[in-house]
């Protein structure tokens, strides 16, 4: 499609400004003013309207279509989430107010949320205190570290390890590193959990902590969860809880039952605010009762006569991880969802969100390989092995024949366990309608895959930009535009 | 087909040994399961490595891997025309593809690594 600057036409214009009575002459320096007008494309306001309507239509989001990307949880933001956030008195707020003498008691309900989401993510995960500040999962993963470190800096530790499974988003090792931590792969087993028997052997007293994704990224619960924690405990290890997969287990487990020290939720995925592109986000941070005094100042607390505050004066904390309180709108959505499903919608949401997944597994299961055939949880990973030795088609020609069938491709060539992955997470707000419309799109394309392998290696033919040469596009990136109207 | 005389790792990388210098790649079983390599990063020559810890990285239109070291000792030259050329290591992972060149500071940790026989075998089970 054609950008608004190829759309231009010399003169034409959507508005008339009035004409400046205020004196042209002014005291910059002749090096600092323009050789020529600049160059805004002149359209008229109907152009510019039909430009941005015609590029809103091209969107792809949940709002239009089924979003199955394994991992991340693309659920249904509900609307009235959006009204509660756009609420001017919680909208308008200033940052600093609560900050201001006297300000506390001007911004008490914004308070009350922070406060009550603590304590509803407390009832979920079983933890003892939590922090609203980070700004996503990654920079929950970079302070539940942060909080490793200063625990083991208090108590004399000297540990330079911190482990995670193969099967780990690539963001865990990532924040071990940034945090100064060495980190070791654990391999998994046969049935694609944790092998107990190799962490075991990987033990020593290096290791100030595993991260662990449960269930893991291949929608498998590790049924040696428990003793993973005591064996990590053995050695004043720390084990920390990566939440992205939370939305499988929400209300049936408890981190903090099961052992975990530390725990990151992801709020734009367990918890139904915006996510991909419509974030922020928020990846808020709960502890145990021994780490209680690491976490980033500040926190809200309720005083004895029910007003809420903020309270600075922690001395073990690790500080300011981000300005103010994280991202509070994203906060008071995800607790105004909390709010409206209640204890018994939670446990609703992971039932329907594991048994979503099941249907899938078992639609698909005799057309694709599936590598890990027990019973998953909210996602399961296919493979796309059995096609590329037959027909040449990769897991990447399935995903891009799948936006020509309508759909956005699920996670591919993740986890890397998995040869030719394709990960599928449909999320419980799904119908069985929608979830059928899928099954047979992927079942077509594998016999597309067998009678015209061609047309799959050119998808996709449906959308603005093709089928993109990702490696010329990655070594030699050319990235500049040459306008028209800069000649 | 991996090639004969090369010493090779379970993460897929090669040595070739010659008196106390060995030359270091990747086979083309790790490159053709890479896909499309987008980027290398080598160390730089003076720099020590171990076996079986990650001396430098490729990225691939798929996913980023640590590239292992199959011996230790002190790099002494790097393929530094490589990381522009990365067509090269794609059409030629066993010649003009290779990556590093060490000095060796323990010579019998060779004995650890698998021959051709071995690895082709090894490759039989990766699938």
């Amino acid at each position: 499609m054609k950008l608004i600057f190829d759309k231009s036409v010399p003169g034409r214009c959507g508005v008339m400004p009035a004409k400046s009575d205020v004196p042209t002459s002014v005291n910059l320096k002749p090096e600092l003013l323009r050789n020529q007008d600049a160059q805004f494309p002149e359209l008229s306001e109907l152009d510019v309207v039909r430009h941005f309507t015609d590029l809103s239509n091209k969107n792809f989001g949940v709002d239009t279509n089924f979003y199955p990307l394994g991992s991340c949880t693309m659920k249904y933001n509900p609307k009235v989430s959006e009204l509660i956030a756009s609420d001017t008195g919680f909208a308008n707020l200033h940052p600093l107010l609560p900050q201001l003498r006297g300000g506390g008691m001007l911004t008490q309900g914004a308070l009350q949320v922070i406060y009550e989401t603590d304590m509803q993510l407390r009832e979920i995960t079983g933890m003892a205190g939590f922090t609203m500040q980070p700004m996503a999962g990654a920079h929950g993963e970079l302070t539940g570290i942060m909080i490793i470190a200063a625990y083991h800096r208090a108590n004399g530790n000297k540990k330079t390890t911190i482990l995670v499974p193969d099967t780990a988003h690539g963001t865990n090792p990532a924040s071990a590193a940034i945090a100064g931590y060495s980190v070791k792969t654990v391999p998994s087993n046969k049935d694609g959990v944790m092998d107990f028997d190799a962490l075991q052997e990987m033990m020593d007293d290096e290791v100030a902590g595993l991260m662990l994704t449960c269930p893991n990224t291949l929608g498998l619960f590790n049924p040696e969860i428990k003793r993973i924690c005591d064996l990590i405990h053995s050695v004043d290890g720390l084990v920390y809880y990566d939440g992205a997969n939370l939305n499988a287990v929400m209300g049936k487990v408890r981190p903090g039952d099961i052992g975990f020290d530390i725990v990151h939720l992801n709020l734009h995925k367990t918890f139904a605010t915006p996510h991909g592109g419509g974030g922020p986000g928020a990846g808020p941070v709960g502890v145990d009762e021994k780490l209680l005094g690491f976490l980033p100042v500040s926190l809200v607390v309720k005083r004895d006569d029910g007003t809420f505050a903020l309270e600075y004066n922690r001395e073990k904390s690790i500080g300011y991880i981000a300005p103010f309180y994280g991202n509070f709108a994203i906060v008071l959505r995800a607790y105004a969802y909390i709010l409206m499903l209640g204890k018994e919608g939670c446990l609703r949401v992971s039932e329907n969100a594991v048994l979503n997944a099941n249907y899938i597994k078992e639609r698909l299961k005799g057309h694709y390989d599936l590598p890990y055939r027990q019973v998953c949880k909210h996602e399961c990973v296919f493979s796309a092995g059995n096609l590329l030795t037959k027909y040449g088609i990769s897991a990447l020609d399935i995903a891009k024949g799948l936006i020509d069938a309508g759909f956005h491709p699920p996670t591919m060539y993740f986890p890397m366990t998995v040869r030719e992955a394709l990960m599928v997470e449909p999320t419980e707000t799904e119908s069985k309608e929608t979830l059928d419309k899928f099954c047979d799109a992927m079942i077509d394309l594998t016999e597309i895959a067998k009678n015209n392998p061609e047309q799959l290696k050119a998808a996709p033919i449906s959308t603005p930009v093709g089928r993109l040469d990702e490696a010329t596009a990655a070594r030699k990136p050319n990235i500049s535009y040459n306008c028209p109207l800069c000649g | 087909m991996a090639e004969q005389g090369l010493k090779y790792t379970e993460s897929h990388e090669w040595a070739k040994i010659e008196g106390n210098i060995a030359t270091i790649g990747l086979t083309d079983f790790a490159i053709e399961h890479l896909g499309d390599i987008v980027y290398l990063e080598l160390p730089e020559a003076g720099d020590d490595v171990t076996a079986g810890t990650a001396f430098g990285t490729v990225e691939s239109v798929k996913a980023a891997s640590d590239l292992n070291s199959p011996l230790s000792g002190k790099v002494t030259e790097i393929n530094e025309e490589l990381p522009d050329n990365l067509e090269t290591l794609q059409n030629s992972p066993f010649a003009g593809g290779w990556l590093v060149k060490i000095e060796l500071s323990d010579a019998s940790e060779a004995s650890k690594l698998m021959d051709c026989d071995v690895y082709e075998e090894y490759l039989k089970n990766q699938d």
